[in-house]
């Protein structure tokens, strides 16, 4: 098992190279930079020593190799558009709004997906499968930037119940978690159900059954074990999803996470501050997907044979 | 047993939530508190590292410069200078410095600050897009570029502590009112030298709440990004007895719809702007919190003139006359704008362009048919460059549709990223470009010479020395009985020749709850904290 995990590890370098790489180069690609152009000109002589300030003077190499060498020793560089705290202190700053918005969808996600596609494979076809069955199918197709504003309008403004946007107090927390959690729950709805469905109908439920257990008892310690097998799987990916998508959300409801920083600094051109990001999201995919192997490992050990 | 124990914990999380619902964020009732909507997060506060209007809106707060505006008239009034006398020729300004002035910190405000704030904000290393405000002063511009190396050159003197001579390159008729910009203000050398050097770009870090001293009527306490910047009195600032509010607290809404929620909401006092598509919704429903009215601000169409056949005069002016200004302002822009015929919008201290391109489809045609291209024939079709935002592009088609009608000319809108859009439009890799120039200070010139000959405004290849030499000319004298003739002039040259086809003057429209007392719109959108006081009565 070491083995394998040093193995997978060891993979991982040369893909988060890559990755530095290829976005390195492919940022300075798009037209304009950060401080070339603004609605108002900027004397060429000004110009000339900012981009020396930010080493943007330096051939393209050279620049990709001094940030390498300073990556190496764990230093983003200064945020080019928001001066006031280098990209390391924005992403410290910001990253753990995203992720705690993100465990809160995710939560959302599960108790909702899970209790609806639990119901759902209890009695299928019937009014309990096809009800929560049709929101989870509304949860899949209505957009965030739809549904967001949707809730905003029903629970903020005419109900007056939560706030209309910001991150604070935990009301402020309640519509962008449901939000962002939306769709999952649609999604883990579908695989519980299916998962249920089939387990539901194997021989061992049956012998339970005949046993004279109770149908609470047969369904929660007998069936959920092996019914949720398909969810478990999808939640390596789609925290993944949850952590690093929430950009909509965050500008809709006016969230300070990372998510809004990265939209706004591929926007501003701000090359240390969207590498700074990418890479930070990179290596949080990364990480998950890396979970996701060992736990399908430690359950199976053909994988770890690479069998 | 897993599974259960998730879901109980799911509950119970969602239950707290829920019984946070009755306690809140700001409250729009919670006292002497101004709540307002600031436009997108300010990228800074430093002012010499900033150049957006959010951020006007903040730094004014916590900064005061040598002079400030009456709120509604606009009247120069003293600021960190109690007073202030000028050399006949208009070049020399000696700024008395009112003695009670303090930064928050409780130290004085001296001469020497400004000198050092000024010296800072025209090192090349900083990288100041607005340096070139301050270039009106000796030896300023040579400075930023290089060509002068001491400072003590520049036309800036700290005569002593509380005075302040300033010379200038040559008379300029609004410099009083050019310090409400932030470009103007004062920073203090010990506070921004704690926390790194006064030309490195990076240094912004004394602008964090803790970190920086201001010398405005309030200080800043908290800024925490996308959320809220907070600022509370300065009891050290010289008129501390007549700011009526506690404090501020701009939140940097950068989508308006969320905006407009927070203001029915009852959790802001005024909006930063407000969607067109809301105008008539509000002037139906809640006409007593719709404000429009008028700022001075020019929307109109660059026309690059290095291409053909657009280096035709003729042609140039014909498609500016074939654009039905009104029909754009009424139907598009569902009434939040006027039509503009000229370059220089109205009521810019006191000037009038005299030349205008009004809307004339027959003169336009004929304009055409001289230029080669009767009946739009010949004509190859034209881009017309925007950048992202709904508005443009329902102008950009609405003049497509326009031109087809009235000309037969073809256009094609076609949309970029904002960066993408302002490398082409300064590459001149364009036929048509949107844009838009909202003045700094009240004159006229601040809008004609953005199209001197290479200017950096410029941005459309247009030259004309007699236009150049006009504008050159009004540097000569203070005196606006001189200067006016030359402008109308010089706009005529510019209108005739039309390197641009002005489109509408910008309204400000924003939403104000009627507690707010004092908040007057004024045509540069200036905010002077000083003079707004919250109404229990409402």
């Amino acid at each position: 098992m070491i083995r394998f995990l040093v193995r997978r590890v060891l993979g991982l370098v040369p893909v988060f190279l890559i990755i530095v790489t290829v976005i390195f180069f492919l940022i300075r690609l798009a037209p304009g930079g950060p401080f070339e152009q603004g609605e108002r000109f900027v004397a060429p002589e000004a110009l000339e020593q900012l981009r020396a300030a930010y080493n943007l003077d330096a051939p393209l190499y050279r620049q990709y190799l001094d940030y390498l060498f300073d990556l190496v020793r764990g230093d983003l560089g200064p945020s080019m558009k928001q001066p006031s705290r280098t990209v390391a202190e924005w992403i410290a700053l910001r990253a753990p709004v995203s992720m705690e918005l993100g465990f809160y969808a995710l939560l959302v996600a599960c108790t909702l997906g899970l209790l609806a596609g639990v119901t759902a494979a209890l009695r299928p076809n019937s009014l309990t499968d096809y009800v929560p069955m049709s929101f989870a199918m509304v949860g899949i197709c209505v957009p965030i930037f739809v549904l967001g504003p949707l809730l905003m309008l029903i629970f903020s403004i005419w109900l007056g119940w939560l706030p209309v946007a910001g991150w604070g107090p935990p009301n402020t927390k309640i519509l962008p978690a449901l939000t962002l959690g939306a769709p999952y729950v649609a999604y883990i709805a579908r695989l519980a159900r299916g998962g249920m469905f089939e387990v539901l109908a194997q021989d061992f439920i049956r012998t339970a059954r005949a046993k004279g257990l109770s149908e609470a008892r047969v369904v929660l310690r007998h069936a959920l074990r092996g019914g949720i097998q398909p969810v478990v799987s999808f939640l390596g990916p789609a925290a993944a999803g949850l952590l690093t998508g929430s950009f909509v959300v965050e500008k809709v409801f006016q969230i300070p996470g990372l998510g809004s920083q990265f939209v706004d600094a591929a926007f501003n051109r701000d090359y240390t501050m969207l590498l700074g990001a990418v890479l930070f999201y990179a290596v949080l995919i990364l990480v998950f997907n890396l979970l996701v192997d060992v736990a399908q490992a430690l359950l199976d050990p053909r994988v770890r044979y690479g069998k | 047993m897993k599974l259960r124990a998730s879901l109980c914990v799911g509950v119970a999380l969602i239950l707290t939530c829920a019984v946070g619902c009755t306690s809140g964020g700001g409250n729009a009732a919670d006292g002497a508190i101004l709540h307002v909507g600031a436009g997108a997060e300010p990228q800074n506060l430093d002012p010499y590292r900033v150049t957006g209007h959010n951020e006007h809106r903040i730094l004014t707060s916590l900064f005061e410069g040598l002079t400030t505006l009456n709120q509604v008239t606009l009247a120069v009034e003293p600021g960190a200078a109690e007073s202030w006398t000028v050399s006949p020729d208009g070049l020399v300004y000696t700024f008395k410095l009112n003695p009670n002035a303090k930064w928050s910190n409780g130290t004085p405000v001296t001469a020497k600050d400004f000198v050092y704030g000024w010296k800072r904000h025209l090192s090349a290393r900083l990288g100041s897009e607005y340096a070139y405000m301050l270039w009106c002063i000796v030896n300023a511009e040579e400075y930023t570029k290089g060509k002068v190396t001491d400072f003590s050159q520049v036309g800036v003197k700290a005569l002593d502590d509380t005075t302040l001579e300033v010379t200038l390159k040559y008379p300029v008729p609004a410099f009083l009112t050019m310090h409400i910009h932030y470009s103007w203000f004062p920073v203090l050398q010990s506070n921004v030298e704690a926390f790194g050097a006064i030309d490195d770009p990076n240094n912004t870090k004394w602008t964090l709440a803790g970190n920086m001293i201001s010398n405005g009527p309030f200080k800043l306490v908290e800024w925490s990004p996308n959320q809220i910047i907070r600022v509370t009195r300065n009891d050290f600032y010289w008129d501390a007895a007549n700011v009526k509010l506690d404090g501020v607290e701009f939140y940097p809404y950068s989508n308006l719809p969320t905006e407009e929620r927070e203001f029915r909401a009852g959790r802001l006092d005024v909006t930063e702007s407000l969607l067109a598509t809301k105008i008539e919704t509000y002037r139906r429903e809640h006409p007593e919190l719709l404000h429009i009215d008028p700022m001075i601000g020019t929307y109109f169409y660059r026309l690059n003139v290095t291409r053909k056949p657009l280096d035709n005069p003729k042609v140039r002016r014909a498609l500016a006359m074939s654009i039905d200004r009104q029909s754009i302002c009424d139907n598009v822009l569902f009434g939040a704008v006027v039509p503009a015929a000229a370059f220089t919008p109205p009521g810019l201290a006191g000037y009038t362009p005299e030349a205008s391109i009004p809307y004339n489809v027959e003169e336009a045609r004929k304009l055409l048919a001289e230029a080669g291209y009767p009946n739009g024939e010949g004509m190859r079709p034209l881009d017309i460059l925007f950048n992202e935002s709904e508005d443009h592009r329902r102008i950009a088609e609405a003049i497509q549709d326009m031109w087809k009608k009235n000309l037969n000319v073809d256009a094609r809108p076609t949309q970029q990223e904002w960066k993408v859009y302002l490398n082409s439009m300064t590459t001149l890799d364009y036929d048509v470009a949107r844009s838009a120039w909202i003045a700094d200070y009240l004159d006229p010139i601040n809008y004609l010479e953005c199209f001197e000959t290479g200017g950096g405004n410029n941005r459309t290849g247009w030259s004309s020395p007699e236009f150049d030499a006009l504008v050159a000319k009004t540097r000569l004298s203070p005196d606006q009985e001189v200067r006016f003739p030359l402008l109308q002039q010089a706009e005529r040259l510019l209108l005739d020749e039309a390197p641009l086809a002005p489109i509408y003057s910008y309204r400000q429209r924003f939403l104000l709850a009627p507690r707010v007392q004092g908040l007057k719109s004024n045509m540069l959108g200036y905010l002077n904290y000083k003079s707004f006081s919250i109404s229990d009565a409402n």
